[in-house]
């Protein structure tokens, strides 16, 4: 049996969880998930500043304090947090452990980049248009799977860091590793996958993202627990969590999170695998225990997905808010201002209004007068200046607009667009490379 | 006699570019062929209307007595370039607990 830690499930998660893990989890392996789809976008753009950089920007915290514990422990440390720079990453590692006096070896791998191996030609799933017409351009990686880091793991380097690795297959690659799995074992494998997508969010699995008062109540979520899991050669695992935190593992929380971004559970698909998650099986083996069998699978996609970040202007956005007697009637009639003004040059134009119809974009039912109402208008422009015109036009609101509006906030922020597209295998060739100290 | 979803179900959002998806599950596995019979995808994409602008695919689970609800041209773009206040769409499970059955 091994038993794999999730010690971050996004970029900015928290930092003590993955402490306690690998302090108290008697881990044999810890994993961090830190790579949303646009994260290694923004990535590769501060490494185009700045080419000692575009790594995970929490990398140095994170390692500051995890280091000296995983080297205590004997835990290994798989990790996406290379994004756009692994072997950057790897030497800030080093640097690291040399300032704090430890001898350690980091293996970091690349290869995700495909950024020179595409074809204009080829069609980007989104739009069905040829890739040479996404303007700006910024990254291409492609979503490599747990073969990628088996070398890694084979070069016994303690600390093995990436970039675009898919989530699932950071937590597949210690089970193929440990237990020796064939790549034609498509069932363990599978099932393996199962087990990494419930790890791949950390706490999503543990009660956070769940908790609902009175109706779902989770125990201490300030100190919610991060999972592990114990995997036994067949892939059957348990998913468990360190005794004293909190949240908890139920039958409810794992279907949550077991179905969570899952837009096929018949086919799954991930580098490694097509994975089945109609044939799962969960059982509740003890508080905070449950166990998780049965996953079944057909082969791997032939091709790779590739994410795409290009650069897509920026978004201006304006809020105000009103409250007290018909604050909503004047906030509508504040929106209808900034519309009829702005109408030409923005055609679409957004107009929300906050603590009634902004997050669903409707709402179900009476709607009863609510007492406070922020007005949110926003667009999105090829350029900076334009997009600054939508926070003016809603801060002049002050001294132009309905009575009472309070609170003028305005934005302008870039943004990074994701598309994907495919790419035969046969194109991504990855390698690792060795640094210690 | 009416009941909200919510009263006996859970569900939780997830997103894949302009894709939004919905889990449903019951807090008792017994009401899962009832969550069948009237959780329909035409029932869902009528409660969404004005949400979920493509096809709704449902998925049955019955080992996990749960639904899986896959819609697509949901998200304004999806996530990246959404005008949207929330463009994860992560807040939609609770626009589609509000939906009613009848039971």
């Amino acid at each position: 049996m091994i038993r794999i830690g999730s010690g971050a499930g996004f970029s900015g998660d928290r930092l003590e969880p993955a402490v306690i893990l690998a302090e108290k989890g008697e881990l044999d392996y810890l994993v961090l998930e830190c790579l949303a789809e646009r994260t290694i976008a923004l990535a590769q753009q501060r490494k185009n500043k700045d080419p000692n950089s575009g790594y995970d920007p929490l990398l140095e915290k994170r390692m500051d304090l995890l280091l000296p514990i995983l080297k205590e422990k004997g835990v290994r440390l798989i990790t996406n947090m290379g994004a756009a720079n692994p072997i950057g990453a790897a030497k800030k590692i080093i640097e690291i452990a040399q300032r704090r006096g430890i001898r350690i070896k980091v293996a970091a791998v690349t290869g995700d980049d495909v950024l020179e191996h595409l074809d204009g030609q080829q069609k980007v799933l989104e739009t069905g248009k040829s890739l040479s017409e996404v303007p700006n351009l910024l990254s291409a990686n492609a979503y490599i799977g747990a073969d990628a880091l088996l070398p890694a793991l084979e070069s016994g380097a303690e600390i093995i860091i990436a970039g675009r690795v898919a989530d699932p297959s950071l937590f597949l690659a210690p089970m193929i590793y440990h237990f020796g799995w064939s790549p034609d074992d498509i069932d363990k494998i599978a099932q393996g996958t199962v087990v990494g997508h419930l790890l791949e969010c950390a706490g999503q699995v543990t009660g956070g993202y769940f908790a609902d008062p009175w109706k779902k109540e989770v125990p201490n979520l300030a100190r919610l627990g991060f999972p592990f899991a114990d995997v036994s050669p067949d892939g059957t695992a348990v998913i468990g969590k360190v005794e004293g935190t909190g949240g908890f593992i139920n039958l409810a929380t794992v279907k949550e999170q077991l179905l969570y971004e899952a837009t096929d559970p018949t086919g799954y698909l991930t580098p490694d695998i097509t994975a089945d998650f109609t044939t799962v099986r969960l059982q509740e083996i003890g508080p905070n225990r449950v166990e998780v069998s049965g996953g079944r699978g057909r082969p791997k996609p032939a091709t790779l997905k590739v994410s795409l970040g290009y650069h897509a202007g920026y978004i201006g956005e304006g809020e105000i808010s009103y409250a007290g007697p018909n604050a909503y009637g004047r906030a509508v009639l504040a929106g209808e201002i900034v519309q009829e003004r702005l109408k030409d040059e923005f055609p679409d134009l957004r107009i929300d209004h906050i603590g009634v119809s902004s997050v669903h974009r409707t709402h179900f039912g009476d709607l009863r007068e609510p007492y406070e109402v922020r007005l949110r208008v926003a667009a999105n422009v090829t350029d900076s200046k334009k997009a600054a015109i939508i926070g003016e036009e809603v801060e002049a609101l002050y001294t132009n607009g309905p009575a009472g509006g309070g609170g003028a906030r305005k934005y302008v922020r870039e943004v990074i667009g994701i598309v994907s597209t495919l790419i035969p295998r046969e194109k991504v060739q990855t390698q690792i490379s060795i640094q210690e100290c | 006699m009416k009941k909200k979803l919510y009263d006996i179900a859970h569900s939780r959002a997830g997103d894949k570019g302009n894709t939004l998806i919905l889990s449903l599950i019951p807090y008792d596995e017994a009401d899962y062929p009832l969550l069948c019979e009237k959780v329909t995808s035409d029932a869902v994409k009528n409660h969404l209307k004005d949400i979920v602008f493509g096809e709704i695919i449902r998925y049955e689970m019955p080992n996990l007595s749960s639904l899986q609800f896959v819609c697509h041209q949901a998200l304004l773009g999806g996530v990246t370039t959404s005008l949207s206040m929330d463009t994860h769409g992560k807040s939609l499970s609770y626009a589609f607990l509000q939906m009613e059955i009848e039971v």
